[in-house]
């Protein structure tokens, strides 16, 4: 039974695939309306979440599909003590497909190991978020045309933000790609993420503290939430938090087709002033993860012979 | 320096100078029902100085863990006095139930029955859930 914990369990000919369905669901939504029907999807959220359960539900929905939710761990077994292989176990007899998030690291191979049907990983801790990944990678097909030969910026918290370690690792796997990575010292990328993903594909990268000073080479843009649910200690957090934030002022240096990206939730980072900037591209982002989420569903249900 | 030879059990040896009597802690073997000869800075010409454990028992021992400590060691199983397999050890692929993942945040830091693994990397072990990397043996 194939499940996605990381963006990397697919091939970069499946993340094409994957991103031309979604292209086609965009341009053909009605062929897609009753692919799944009579089909469940389980979102077990174990921690708090908007825009990706919702958008999960949303996908299921749109693909005919019925959901079955359980949102946050104190409406669920878990507040008794069950553990994740039991919750998973239980709930493969209700639906057809997972979606899983879950504090802890790990979690969501946990649930695979022990699951019947598919698994998808909405995010574990700061680990991975594989369909966060594979939002940020049909907006950059949508709005650069390629994935290859492209300089990114990651600005922020790259030590804990997943989402950073995802696409680096993704955009490692295309030519040409070159990486800026533009963090506080105590917040830059981890080593193992550069000795893994980066190093053998031979990225080059350059690591910067200033913004402004690397915004006139990028073609993208991707700023993060500092998290403060990443921090075991309150101090870090506030001193941190406020570090960067993108302006209308600060965009004025940034190429003309330069994309700005972001996972979202935003706090400060982006100045709402942005928003009307035609380089914005996070709430794009965000309908982009609605469809790569409905074109990755029916990709595992399929394989999983069940439509 | 004599020890019996042994009819049916177990003898590792090669194992660096120093770290027998950790082994033999971390196998168990420091129990009382079991016969165990630990020799220690015994003279090896490939090693110069190496130490050995003989168990005069045919137990199981956990090649995984002794190929964490020591991945130089081998581990011979006798039987009826002679030699009946020789296993060189090296640096197991996985690790199961060997080491403690220590990531506050990783799964198994609340899930008491689940088993700690560790996988073999470029750069030394890593947890199989978090990825989180093991502190290197001493």
């Amino acid at each position: 039974m194939r499940s996605i914990i990381d963006v990397l369990d697919l091939s970069t000919e499946e993340i094409e695939e994957l991103t031309a369905c979604a292209q086609d669901i965009i341009a053909n939504p009605d062929a897609y309306a009753d692919v799944c029907a009579r089909k469940k999807l389980a979102t077990l959220f174990f921690e708090p979440s908007t825009r990706t359960r919702m958008s999960f539900e949303a996908a299921m929905y749109e693909l005919g599909g019925h959901v079955i939710t359980m949102a946050g761990a104190a409406s669920s077994s878990a507040a008794k003590g069950e553990s994740v292989a039991d919750t998973i176990k239980t709930v493969c007899n209700y639906v057809d497909i997972i979606a899983m998030r879950h504090p802890k690291e790990g979690a969501a191979l946990v649930a695979a190991n022990n699951a019947t049907v598919p698994v998808i990983n909405a995010g574990d801790g700061g680990h991975c978020h594989p369909t966060q990944t594979l939002a940020d990678l049909l907006t950059i097909k949508l709005e650069k045309k390629r994935f290859d030969n492209l300089t990114i910026g990651f600005c922020g918290d790259l030590k804990f933000g997943r989402t950073v370690h995802s696409l680096a690792a993704a955009m490692a796997r295309y030519p040409g790609t070159k990486l800026v990575l533009i963090s506080p010292e105590e917040l830059k990328l981890p080593s193992y993420v550069k000795r893994n993903a980066l190093n053998p594909a031979g990225v080059k990268y350059t690591q910067t503290t200033d913004l402004e000073e690397a915004l006139p080479e990028l073609d993208i843009l991707y700023m993060t939430r500092v998290q403060r649910e990443r921090f075991f200690n309150e101090e870090d957090y506030l001193r941190l938090k406020d570090r960067y934030i993108l302006t209308a002022e600060k965009m004025k240096k940034a190429p003309e087709d330069m994309i700005v990206m972001h996972p979202l939730p935003r706090v400060n980072e982006i100045s709402v002033a942005v928003d009307d900037d035609p380089r914005a591209c996070y709430f794009k982002q965000v309908l982009n993860g609605k469809y790569m989420r409905m074109a990755l569903i029916m990709k595992l249900l399929k394989e999983a012979g069940k439509i | 320096m004599n020890i019996d030879s042994i009819k049916d059990g177990v003898v590792i040896d090669h194992i660096t100078a120093g770290k027998g009597m950790k082994l033999v802690s971390l196998l168990e073997l420091d129990r009382d029902d079991v016969s165990v000869a630990i020799i220690k800075n015994v003279h090896s010409r490939k090693m110069g100085k190496k130490d050995i454990i003989k168990i005069d028992a045919d137990i199981p021992v956990n090649l995984d863990l002794i190929g964490y400590v020591d991945p130089g060691a081998t581990v011979n199983i006798i039987k009826n006095s002679v030699l009946a397999e020789k296993k060189t050890i090296g640096r197991p692929k996985v690790l199961t139930g060997v080491i403690r993942c220590k990531n506050p945040r990783c799964i198994t830091s609340v899930e008491q029955e689940l088993k700690h693994v560790f996988l073999l990397r470029s750069d030394g072990y890593r947890c199989m859930y978090c990825e989180t990397k093991a502190a290197e043996e001493q």
